[in-house]
């Protein structure tokens, strides 16, 4: 690469200016502050108020005896059918079965949704034409596709999938159109001068810049590919689909087993709120945080 | 390199050349609609290479439109514009992309340009040490004021290595203290550069402070009515007397202008 006229070496900071503008610069931004570890630690533990004020009016509930065991059953025999489960290895397979299935699927719909996401916000005609569709995709709830599923496929990991392709896709797709929506005419014309164009408009500024509502539309199809996966476990249940969640359940439910029932739907939320403390809400953090937004 | 297509054909480069020009506009006029009225009308100018034009105005004068028509953003109603190669343009936001972080929206440009992956980053630091911000590499724009981000965006549109910078009043949301440091740093990277600088502005001082030579635009439609040459020797302030007495005579140029529209 020829150096052209236009490159110039370093400048000693030596010279007036620079002092002046160093000086200028440090007076006008101010040191950042870290979160301390103290509210950190806080931050992290505070849910587990919640969790507990749960337990304790369940307590209460359990020792005023107010309805019988087999409807609402104590807080210690939801444990101890979770525990039974677990040690008959149903507790895990299913659990990591159904997290497996739903990320799968999800990852399945990222690919499938990301490339009608980017045509539906750089196209103006697809958008009109497609937009609707995929609106009232997202509003229909996925779980009735299963019947529909169960009759194209039959009672196999396909009718699974498609059940949550059709929950998750029309989320992720949407969140990206948004997120291109939202991007201010600046940062595309800034593109533009700087020569981006094609894949790589689309790739240096047109994604990034979509991120946020990108991202917020990936939380809300991970949520929708989960609870589609339940709805599909719950209904579709056969020794040929290996073990979910959602089978747990059903079977608490044949069996008249309220503990496994409850256990099984804590356990449901349960992966849910990991999911997001673990990959959603870092990220979420993050980029809040390098893009100056987070308050 | 081209962004409008039809303008920038190579016979127009070599008329430039024949010319010693590096920006010829000639009779342009803008409508935005066909039955409207003209922003621009008849608007002709001529920028040798490594000059420094200030366009004054103002508002209303379509000094913005002339710089989007230039950078080929838009295209012209009639009219020709000639450029040596596609111009970069500021923007009066530095408009950093803020999920990058200063050092990486330099590298940005650099990309965008075709240098190869290994080259940036020294590439990207040599570019911010010229305008001083040797240790802002790693910092995300809402961690910089206002004037350094502006200082990126120089040192960006430098990284793009394009003849021609156009810039639209980049300097006009900045406290008095920054922008006197800010041009003193242009007028620098500019000598040093032998860039060729159209800056737009609605500050007649700071057209002065910094052309070699100041345009005077009048307003709808916008029309060039009057040309200053500078010569005002550096170190130009923008309270160094010569300075204020030209300003003074084209103010007082423009308020006439205002005026008319009363």
């Amino acid at each position: 690469m020829p150096e052209s006229s236009t490159t110039v070496g370093t400048t000693p900071v030596t010279d007036d200016l620079g002092q002046l503008e160093s000086g200028l610069d440090n007076l006008e931004t101010g040191s950042r502050q870290r979160p301390s570890l103290k509210s950190s630690i806080l931050k992290l533990l505070s849910p587990l108020i919640a969790i507990v004020a749960v337990i304790v009016i369940w307590q209460v509930i359990i020792y005023l005896q107010w309805q019988p065991e087999w409807i609402i059953p104590s807080p210690k025999a939801v444990l101890d059918s979770l525990g039974a489960q677990a040690d008959q290895e149903i507790l895990w397979q299913a659990t990591f079965g159904s997290i497996k299935r739903a990320a799968q699927g999800f990852v399945i719909a990222l690919l499938v949704a990301t490339p009608i996401g980017l045509a539906l916000g750089l196209n103006k005609y697809l958008r009109a034409i497609f937009g609707p569709l995929l609106t009232g995709l997202q509003q229909l709830p996925s779980v009735a596709w299963v019947p529909a599923a169960i009759i194209w496929f039959g009672l196999s990991d396909a009718t699974i999938y498609t059940v949550i392709l059709l929950g998750a896709v029309p989320s992720i797709a949407n969140g990206l159109i948004a997120g291109m929506d939202q991007i201010p005419t600046l940062y595309l014309r800034a593109g533009q001068v700087l020569g981006a164009t094609g894949w790589k408009k689309i790739r240096h500024i047109v994604l990034p810049a979509a991120w946020p509502g990108f991202l917020a539309g990936l939380e809300q199809g991970w949520a929708f590919a989960w609870r589609s996966l339940m709805a599909a476990e719950l209904i579709a249940v056969s020794p040929a689909l290996g073990l979910g969640l959602g089978q747990m359940l059903d079977i608490g439910r044949q069996l008249g087993d309220m503990a496994l029932v409850l256990g099984s739907i804590i356990m449901i939320m349960a992966v849910g709120v990991l999911v997001d403390r673990l990959i959603f809400s870092p990220l979420r953090q993050r980029t809040l945080r390098n893009r100056g937004l987070a308050r | 390199m081209s962004l409008t297509g039809g303008a920038r054909t190579a016979p127009g480069t070599a008329l430039l050349e024949s010319e010693g020009l590096d920006v010829k506009i000639s009779h342009v006029t803008k409508r935005f609609n066909p039955n409207g009225p003209d922003v621009l009308q008849d608007i002709s100018l001529s920028v040798r290479p490594g000059e420094f034009v200030s366009l004054v105005g103002a508002s209303g004068c379509g000094k913005s439109t002339l710089l989007n028509l230039l950078a080929g953003l838009e295209k012209p109603t009639s009219g020709e514009i000639l450029t040596d190669g596609a111009p970069t343009l500021m923007f009066q936001e530095p408009a950093l992309m803020p999920w990058l972080t200063a050092g990486k929206n330099v590298e940005l440009a650099l990309l965008l340009r075709g240098v190869p992956r290994k080259e940036r980053k020294e590439k990207a630091q040599q570019l911010l040490s010229m305008v001083h911000l040797d240790r802002s590499y790693n910092q995300r724009p809402h961690e910089l004021s206002g004037g350094m981000r502006q200082r990126v965006a120089i040192a960006r549109a430098i990284a793009q290595e394009r003849k021609i910078l156009l810039m639209d009043e980049p300097f006009a949301a900045l406290d008095a203290i920054t922008r006197d440091l800010i041009h003193e740093e242009l007028s620098r990277i500019w000598k040093e550069t032998g860039l060729t600088v159209i800056f737009v502005t609605h500050n007649v001082r700071e057209a002065v402070r910094l052309g070699q030579r100041v345009a005077l635009m009048s307003s709808r439609p916008g029309r060039i009515i009057q040309e200053w040459n500078v010569d005002i020797p550096e170190p130009r302030r923008l309270d160094s007397p010569p300075v204020a007495e030209l300003a003074r005579v084209i103010t007082d140029e423009l308020r006439e202008e205002i005026r008319r529209h009363a």
